[in-house]
């Protein structure tokens, strides 16, 4: 039996960043929000305890934060000529769990994606032909980096990003990103105070005339108060970020950044541990009249709302509106159907230097500290005579010295032993690492849809990945390498290795949880789910809001445009949707 | 506008008994009036449980005599205070002697509320006539034999009760005497901040110098400048009033619930009162005592643990951080002849209050399920004796009883 609830203005799915983000907002707006948490509520003091935060084998090794495959599994495969089977643990992506979602356990590098990251389809065919890119369903997202620039900030402002401009209204800055769109002001806060490695990478690459700068970071350099009036405090660089809930409140989140002030409120209420099972729609399927959810005992409810909000992990909207029957599901063969369509992931590589005479002292970290390249980053370099598109940028953020996988050894040392011991105590402290976060972009044979085969615990199909990695992106990231290899030699180090990235994804040592699409925002209902307000084209009354609305991936951490597109969004619901509640805001 | 409130009252008191002060002309001013003198009083604390309607009763107190609930004084006839007159009320008030001459525990601070000037009662009993009424009967007396006895308390009252109205002092400024009025009378301050006598009274000799209450020590507030608020400024009494923080703490608490429910709503001159008359109080060691040397046994465990446990938070230097993390160093709190609040603090964790001006609510964890009796003392006895702080010891016994 289902219990009817009274009806609320908005059900939100989800509290992590964008669900809290809304929450905020439409609250703001007057409305009566009620936001439903498949997971527990978490807070600092009473869940990331300073006495035990940082306990690398409950959070780092065994995941004490992440989802867990009993509660939702996922499927994959690399094409359709293969057998989906099922994640048996999560490894190579590991998404959030609880209030504060992937916005807790995250490292807090927070980039913009540039105006040729939205408008890419068009940007790329006008450079360099359609030719180009016809391996690629590369596509226009509808924004552009102008109309996306308030937003951001906003979302800066919020989580008082540590950060050097490189571009302000179009005065390029000394120290910043030379590569970025203009913003309109600096970072809320200056770049965190650097540590040996990073302050190395930028000299050298300095020499080798690149253009190094300070990682925009949500591990606070100094302490804050953000618009909200909420405080933070500066970061101590524990080194536990990454897989970890801040015990400092130095590290930027729902928790704390809005949920002291939003659980204040009375038009706003959570309810933790409770797993929405669908949207409900009527019968004409073009409006959802609320959602259907379930308690930890298996009790059922059904909670009318006016508007739904799927502010959950990216993946769980798309298969949300799969299991709901929004809009049609993905076909790779017929190129029909938009849920699904061009899910993207991170093409990345890595490079270490073994020194003899260096101490980087690599436990005194955070998530984001560190220093970038963007030279070679999405289109900031001529691809002309080059056989790809898209970039990476390269990263030394050694954002942890953690003791049970901080174990870099040189090639050639056993896996075990007393020689495994000595090169592991000669290697903790003199070896730099750093790294290619590369773009993704789409082509037709990488989707998601649901298994036809494997369900959960009540009974749905799970989701299925379909996915390696494009040739494309493989070009690029080998490209990108030799360019790291130059670098790797330029340090000077004893010897250096440099990992490449080859086809053939594998869904078990962890890669990164930088899953986006699947949901995309676009000009065209029949190549995208959402329109450029993150609004379904199919049931007016839901937003989809998150990395699902992706159109494809660039070379770079996607939370800062996540939190960008949620202000984005709850714009346009506060300033156009309210006043005509129920009605697409972008006419087909 | 308080302080022509204060200048009418004395002119009002003559005309006030018995009178129906609901037929008054100016009924509105007074329900208006009624409520502010509920915010200084604070009624709210004790007489609405959390999520319950206000003043329909309240959580039980714990006394050292036993236990008491506050009881509904919302007008509801059945089991509120609806079938009360004024008189009544004046006399529960004023004297302690409530609806058919029951008489009524200390708990209820009519030592203080006796220095209420009759205009100010009057006030807030047509303010409470005006609460919704709610019927939820509470038995107010848990106590054992023999405090059960309601009679007993005339002999307490002859022992330890001085009724009457505040009288102003004329030699000091109007400022002064709102002030002194206020932290007397309606905002009964030295009920928790006054040390008790055996009997429960407040020592009237050491009149707001701490007192330990419900598991906390409500810490010294007079104006010595070593363990009360003196090295404050006036402004920063201001600023933690209404916000319940200024740079020096933070608070949490009990006192976190006064902020919240009384403090922070008061009118700006009645906090800057309360400020001026605060600072001109004395009480209290005006020395500080040598602190512990670094060499201590304890005080090098103690380092230990802070520099593993606390610094990330806290700092190096005892500093903290505004807003977030208390300072430490130089924190008269910290410095209180008691740690009982130091030692809750560090076994159970506080969070702090939530204000329009302080939203954050950050929160001490809980270290008890990690640090030993030992520990916790060790660690105290740093924090009290470190960055120029000076407090004595903390025992690992002391401890114990805490947990």
């Amino acid at each position: 039996m289902t219990t009817i609830l009274p009806r609320k203005d908005v059900v939100i799915v989800g509290l992590g960043w964008t669900g809290a983000i809304l929450a905020h907002e439409l609250t703001e707006g007057g409305l009566d929000v009620v936001a439903i948490e498949r997971g527990p509520w978490r807070d600092t003091a009473t869940d990331f305890n300073i006495g035990y935060a940082q306990d690398e084998l409950r959070y780092g090794i065994r995941r004490d934060l992440f989802l867990q495959p009993a509660v939702e599994a996922m499927t994959m495969r690399n094409s359709t000529s293969q057998t989906a089977l099922p994640m048996r643990d999560y490894g190579s992506f590991l998404p959030g769990n609880g209030v504060g979602g992937a916005g807790v356990h995250w490292n807090g590098h927070t980039w913009r994606f540039w105006d040729s990251d939205f408008q890419i389809a068009d940007h790329l065919r006008d450079r360099y032909g359609a030719g180009r890119i016809q391996d690629l369903q590369l596509q226009n997202w509808g924004v552009t980096g102008a109309e996306m620039e308030k937003s951001f900030d906003r979302f800066e402002y919020l989580a008082g990003i540590s950060g050097k401009a490189g571009n302000i209204s179009g005065q390029i800055q000394e120290g910043g990103n030379p590569f970025e769109d203009p913003r309109a002001r600096d970072y809320p806060l200056p770049p965190m105070q650097m540590t040996y490695a990073p302050t190395l990478f930028a000299e050298v690459t300095r020499s080798l005339n690149l253009h190094p700068f300070p990682t925009p970071s949500a591990n606070l350099s100094k302490d804050y108060i953000n618009p909200l009036g909420i405080a933070m405090g500066q970061c101590t660089m524990c080194g536990f970020c990454e897989r970890f809930g801040c015990a400092n409140y130095s590290k930027s989140s729902a928790q704390t950044t809005i949920l002291p002030v939003l659980m204040k409120k009375k038009n706003f209420e959570v309810r933790t541990d409770s797993e929405v099972l669908h949207v409900d729609l009527d019968a004409s399927k073009k409006h959802a009249r609320g959602v259907t959810y379930v308690n930890t005992s298996g009790e059922e409810f059904f909670q009318p709302a006016d508007m739904v909000l799927l502010c959950a992990y990216g993946l769980h909207n798309v298969r949300l509106m799969m299991l709901s029957g929004i809009g049609q599901i993905y076909d790779p063969n017929t190129g029909e159907g938009t849920i699904g369509r061009n899910y993207c992931y991170q093409t990345n590589a890595g490079a270490q230097v073994f020194f003899d005479d260096k101490n980087f002292n690599p436990f005194i970290a955070a998530g984001a500290l560190g220093q970038t390249v963007d030279d070679y980053n999405g289109d900031a370099f001529d691809h002309g005579p080059l056989d790809f598109v898209g970039g990476a940028g390269i990263n030394c953020i050694p954002s942890n010295g953690r003791p049970i996988q901080t174990r870099p050894t040189p090639p050639g040392t056993p896996r075990w032993g007393s020689d495994w011991k000595k090169a592991t105590v000669k290697s903790y402290k003199s070896t730099l690492g750093f790294s290619s976060q590369g773009s993704s972009y789409p082509t037709r044979g990488n989707y998601l849809d649901l298994d036809p085969t494997y369900t959960d615990r009540f009974g749905r199909p799970l989701l299925r990945f379909t996915f390696d990695f494009p040739d494309n992106d493989i070009r690029m990231s080998n490209w990108v390498s030799d360019r790291m290899e130059d670098i790797a030699k330029a340090f000077g180090g004893r010897q250096y290795t440099n990992t490449r990235r080859k086809k053939g994804w594998d869904s078990v040592p962890y890669q990164s949880t930088h899953n986006t699409g699947g949901a995309i925002m676009g000009t065209d209902p029949k190549t995208s789910a959402v329109n450029k307000y993150l609004q379904s084209w199919d049931v007016a009354n839901v937003f989809v809001i998150g990395a699902s609305a992706f159109a494809h991936n660039a070379g770079k951490n996607p939370t800062g445009t996540v939190g960008a597109l949620a202000f984005h969004a709850a714009d346009v619901i506060r300033q156009q949707y309210l006043r005509n509640p129920g009605q697409p805001l972008v006419s087909a | 506008m308080s302080r022509i409130v204060f200048s009418l009252t004395l002119a009002a008191t003559t005309l006030s008994a018995g009178l129906a002060f609901a037929q008054a002309p100016d009924q509105a001013d007074e329900i208006i009036r009624g409520r502010y003198q509920a915010i200084l009083g604070d009624c709210a604390a004790c007489h609405t449980a959390p999520g319950a309607k206000p003043l329909s009763g309240g959580l039980p107190l714990e006394t050292p005599f036993g236990q008491i609930i506050p009881p509904n004084i919302t007008p509801d006839k059945a089991s509120g205070i609806g079938n009360w007159t004024e008189a009544d009320f004046r006399s529960a008030l004023k004297n302690g002697i409530g609806h058919d001459g029951k008489r009524l525990y200390p708990a209820m601070p009519y030592p203080a509320y006796t220095k209420m000037t009759d205009k100010d009662v009057g006030n807030l009993w047509s303010y409470l006539r005006t609460v919704d009424p709610v019927f939820n009967p509470v038995e107010s007396n848990q106590l054992p034999f023999p405090f059960n006895i309601r009679l007993s308390m005339m002999g307490w009252n002859m022992l330890n009760f001085t009724p009457g109205e505040f009288r102003p002092d004329p030699s000091k400024s109007a400022e002064w005497n709102r002030g002194a009025y206020i932290v007397q009378g309606p905002g009964h301050c030295g009920t928790c901040h006054s040390p008790k006598t055996a009997l429960g009274a407040d020592e009237t000799s050491e009149a707001l110098q701490g007192g330990s209450l419900q598991g906390w020590y409500a810490p010294n507030i007079t104006g010595n400048s070593y363990i009360g608020i003196g090295s404050w400024s006036e402004d920063e009494i201001v600023q933690y009033l209404k916000t319940g923080t200024n740079g020096h703490t933070i608070a949490s608490g009990p006192m976190a619930e006064a902020i919240q429910a009384s403090t922070s709503l008061m009118a700006d001159e009645d906090v800057k009162a309360i400020a001026t008359y605060l600072k001109s109080t004395e009480g209290g060691p005006a020395q500080k005592p040598q602190p512990i040397p670094a060499s201590d046994a304890r005080m090098k465990v103690g380092a230990a643990i802070y520099h593993d446990t606390c610094s990330a938070c806290h700092g190096g230097d005892g500093k903290g951080a505004s807003q977030l993390f208390p300072a430490l160093a130089g924190s008269s709190i910290v410095q209180q002849p008691s740690s009982e609040t130091l030692m809750r603090l560090v076994l159970q964790g506080s969070q702090a209050v939530h204000t329009p001006q302080a939203k954050t609510t950050p929160a001490m964890p809980s270290l008890g399920w990690r640090l030993s009796d030992e520990q916790v003392a060790a660690v105290l006895t740093y924090v009290r004796n470190s960055w120029g702080n000076a407090a004595p010891s903390v025992g690992a016994s002391d401890i114990g009883v805490q947990r």
